[in-house]
């Protein structure tokens, strides 16, 4: 599709603002393969292929095209080359997290990744490692979508008369991580789940953790979920190396703003002497992770 | 015979955007079995693209804003063709949707004293839409995914459902599809079905549209025999990226007018002053100061131009670019950044910000944004009862974009995302009575299956045929330039000619590979909806000689009365499926009740 029309150097050329645009004048077929030519700028993908019985980087080379991301070259090479190469997207504008792969090593959303601004040479892509592979660049996520069903739902007070009121500030400690596009690169870079399979079934992942920080601070909400978290989600595997920030694409401190203080949190629902003393006087029974997850449907 | 597995369920709903979504959950709220089925993975669909709010008189920021301003706003930006039933049932009962949301979880931006602050947009006479920054419809969807999860809803993901299936009397009773990581065959048997599909956007070249975004509802209802309206009305966003290429299309949210952005042409012109049309005159701001007075003082000055609705908006830029007056890749300018603080541009629209940054190295902060139209969103489609939702097909239901009548000929900015609650919610219900009251269970007919699976697979087994990638290029090529913003009756017709020569090209298409997660083959069986829907949308905007709305006609430039009256209603009779003719004829529009006609004629 990118390739599709000739760059608009005059308005006259640009069928999007010329009302009368005539078809026949622009030819209808521009999807063929054209072989570079040597002084032509190109780009090669090294872009992994297979499924789960195994396989294999394939390079694919194209002529370049300013300003394309990666994603855009993937398009290029299922228009021309390789018809059934699996990819997953949708919006491509970074706002849906559905391309997400390893660029060059590095996971990263294909859609957002130009390729201008990669270092010469092939670009190597290749699919999630931390999910199994379903078919080239397509990993089974269905992981994310379990643990999902795991956190107890959002359990608000009842509304006063005339509404909830929240004050900004507060309710942009939770939109910070409401910004997640469930890209899960968080979970792919993750080295507690990324190289230990066997983890998956009492971690539930940064992705998570933030989705914990966010319902534990979002003003409205009742159930306590922080044993729930320390004993069943795993938070204390976290030794808290960044990763999972640096490859975030929405920017989210997920360690600092997320993790640190679910942590600190959960510690001290668990350990702190005055709120032991606190929940004795008081009669506030410690909430069970069972309790908490009542309110989810697994 | 084909192998494949069946789910039986109360209520089926087609597509998990926030219309899908809100039908499951309502089906589901009723305690009727009900299963999700999506393309994409769930969470993933084209509403997370949704940038600048709900539109919902609540009166949060101007207490004189309330239902009857809005349904007024609604018609009029709709050019009169909306469902008048439609368009008050929205704006009274689009309060309630969004304040549900917040009990579900949702973290609207606040007001000082902590309620749902609103935006300004396009059309609406006060600021009207709830918003998180601009990334509202990744709000909505989240909500209503996090609802949807913990009311353990069964979702289908990555599943493309191919055809509905009807019994001997026309009455839904389930579809079929298939599991795109495997490709094997999947059947529900439903007692009601929901289509909540969304748009047709990628029947054209440039557009904000995902790739799901190929009409299967309005197709799969088409061939179903259900009537669909104003197939016609096809509305091009005035503002999406132009440069680079590869982006060209990607959409800038009318937000960044909304929050001070003012259009200009090569010349640094405002340009949208030259454009104000009649209809608009009264409330539109006429110079440049009271047009900048007005965003912080509405009751006192008249609206600026550049938030005309999106139709008006679209042409000028389109005809400021044929004048000469474009800007170096074929747009014009959008500029904030003179106008509008680095912090306040960063904190308002951040996602607008990191999209220009990244994607085409400009800082909005420091630069103006060039932007054209692109194709945004589709007006027409299924014809449903305003209460129910109800399609003319037994059983079959529609909500949200797949659905027509809401917006007449022209959506207004911010009235999508609080049509997909609106009727999304009575989707739902309606499926539900019809579920609860339909006697015995939906049984499919076997036969009807493997006739659509075999269909479905041929390009597989077939050699030396077209790919579908071509054809899909070809069909874009031809709908953009043929049937696009500005539309002439012989392009029309030529278009015509065209679509049926693709179709004849579309039933010999070949496919390599195999059938787990293979894209071109998905493409080549989402080809047949696009085409059905491409020439539905040319034979409507043949069929309305005049210009209304998003529907400009060179040949005919301005609107006809009498066509003011009638939807053009396209259908499929005795024959039907993607061979088979759709016919077109038009139908007076519902009368509309006098207390609400006066609503349209009072001066504000």
């Amino acid at each position: 599709m990118t390739d599709a029309m000739p760059a608009p150097t005059a308005p006259e050329a640009d069928p999007v603002a010329e009302p009368a645009a005539h078809a026949q004048d622009a030819p209808l077929s521009t999807l063929e393969t054209v072989p570079a030519a040597p002084e032509e700028e190109t780009v090669t993908l090294r872009v992994w292929r297979g499924d789960a019985s195994g396989g294999d980087l394939v390079d694919y080379t194209l002529p370049a095209n300013e300003g394309e991301v990666v994603l855009d070259v993937v398009h290029r090479i299922q228009a021309t080359l390789a018809p059934d190469l699996a990819c997953r997207w949708n919006c491509k504008a970074g706002k849906c997290g559905s391309c997400s792969s390893e660029i060059n090593g590095m996971p990263r959303l294909m859609c957002m990744t130009r390729v201008d601004e990669l270092p010469e040479g092939p670009i190597t892509v290749t699919p999630l490692r931390t999910f199994p592979i379903l078919r080239d660049l397509v990993t089974d996520v269905g992981f994310n979508y379990e643990v999902a069903r795991r956190v107890p739902a959002f359990t608000p007070a009842p509304a006063p008369p005339g509404g909830y009121r929240m004050q900004q500030v507060d309710v942009e400690r939770g939109q910070e991580f409401r910004k997640c596009i469930e890209c899960f690169l968080c979970q792919d870079v993750c080295h507690v789940i990324r190289d230990h399979e066997e983890n998956k079934a009492s971690y539930a992942g940064p992705r998570f953790f933030i989705r914990f920080a966010e319902l534990e601070m979002h003003p409205l909400d009742t159930n306590d979920r922080r044993e729930l978290v320390r004993q069943r989600m795993g938070l204390g595997l976290c030794n808290i190396t960044k990763c999972c920030t640096e490859v975030c694409p929405e920017h989210i401190k997920i360690t600092d703003n997320a993790i640190i203080p679910l942590k600190e949190r959960a510690v001290d629902a668990s350990y702190d002497p005055v709120a032991w003393l606190g929940r004795k006087i008081l009669r506030r029974p410690k909430r069970s992770p069972d309790e908490a997850a009542a309110a989810s449907p697994h | 015979m084909t192998d494949y597995e069946t789910h039986r369920y109360d209520v089926v709903v087609i597509g998990a955007g926030g219309a899908g979504l809100r039908a499951a959950v309502e089906a589901k709220s009723r305690g009727l079995s009900t299963a999700l089925v999506c393309k994409s993975l769930l969470g993933k669909a084209h509403t997370v693209m949704a940038e600048g709010g709900v539109a919902a008189a609540m009166g949060n920021v101007y207490p004189e804003d309330n239902w009857q301003v809005h349904f007024r706003d609604t018609m009029r930006g709709g050019k009169y063709l909306n469902h008048w039933r439609m368009a008050q049932l929205h704006a009274q009962e689009a309060p309630d949707r969004v304040y549900e949301l917040e009990a579900w979880g949702a973290l609207f931006d606040r007001t000082p004293d902590g309620r749902i602050t609103q935006r300004d947009f396009g059309g609406h006479r006060y600021a009207r839409l709830a918003h998180v920054g601009d990334r509202t419809g990744l709000e909505l969807i989240r909500t209503l995914q996090q609802k949807a999860v913990s009311m353990d809803i069964d979702v289908f993901m990555e599943c493309k459902v191919l055809r509905l299936l009807q019994d001997a009397s026309g009455t839904v009773t389930g579809a079929v599809g298939y599991w795109r990581p495997s490709g094997e065959v999947v059947v529900f048997e439903a007692k009601a079905v929901v289509l909540a599909t969304g748009s047709i956007g990628r029947c054209f070249t440039y557009t904000s549209n995902s790739w799901e975004s190929t009409g299967d509802g309005h197709a799969m209802a088409i061939w179903a025999g259900a009537d669909v309206i104003e197939m016609e009305c096809v509305q091009f966003h005035p503002t999406g990226m132009v440069w680079p290429l590869s982006v060209r299309g990607l959409l800038v949210t009318e937000g960044v007018r909304g929050d001070g952005g003012a259009l200009k042409n090569s010349e640094g012109r405002r340009f949208m002053f030259d454009y104000i049309p009649e209809m608009f005159r009264a409330e539109t701001a006429e110079t440049e100061e009271e047009a900048d007075a007005w965003y912080d003082d509405h009751i006192n000055n008249r609206r600026t131009p550049d938030l005309l609705p999106r139709d008006e908006v679209a042409r000028a830029i389109n005809a400021e670019v044929k004048a000469g007056r474009g800007s170096p890749h074929g747009g014009v300018y959008l500029d904030i950044a003179t106008r509008r603080s680095a912090e306040y541009i960063r904190r308002r629209l951040p996602s607008m910000y990191h999209q220009f940054l990244e994607l085409a190295g400009v800082d909005i902060t420091v630069e103006p944004m060039e932007v054209g139209p692109t194709c945004h969103y589709m007006m027409g489609g299924v014809r449903v009862d305003p209460e129910t939702q109800a399609s003319t097909v037994p059983g079959l239901f529609a909500a949200g974009e797949v659905a027509g009548g809401m917006h007449g000929a022209n959506r207004l900015g911010g009235n999508s995302l609080s049509d997909l609650l609106v009727f999304g919610r009575r989707a739902g219900m309606g499926a539900a009575d019809f579920a609860e009251g339909r006697t015995g269970e939906a049984t499919v007919d076997a036969a009807q299956v493997d006739a659509v699976v075999a269909d479905a697979l041929a390009p597989l087994g077939r050699d030396g045929g077209e790919s579908p990638y071509e054809l899909h290029q070809q069909l874009q090529h031809t709908m953009q330039s043929l049937v696009g913003i500005i539309r002439t009756g012989s392009e029309l017709e030529e278009a015509l000619e065209r679509l049926a020569e693709l179709k004849e090209r579309c039933a010999k298409l070949s496919v390599g590979g195999g059938r787990a997660y293979n894209p071109g083959w998905n493409l080549a069986t989402d080809l047949p909806s696009m085409l059905t829907v491409s020439t539905a949308v040319a034979q409507g905007a043949l069929a309305r000689k005049e210009s209304r709305g998003a529907h400009t006609r060179d040949d005919f430039p301005g609107p006809d009365p009498e066509l003011g009256k009638v939807n053009f209603v396209q259908r499929q009779t005795d024959e039907r499926g993607f061979a088979a003719p759709i016919h077109i004829a038009p139908e007076p529009l519902p009368e509309m009740p006098a207390e609400l006609k006066e609503l349209l004629e009072e001066g504000h």
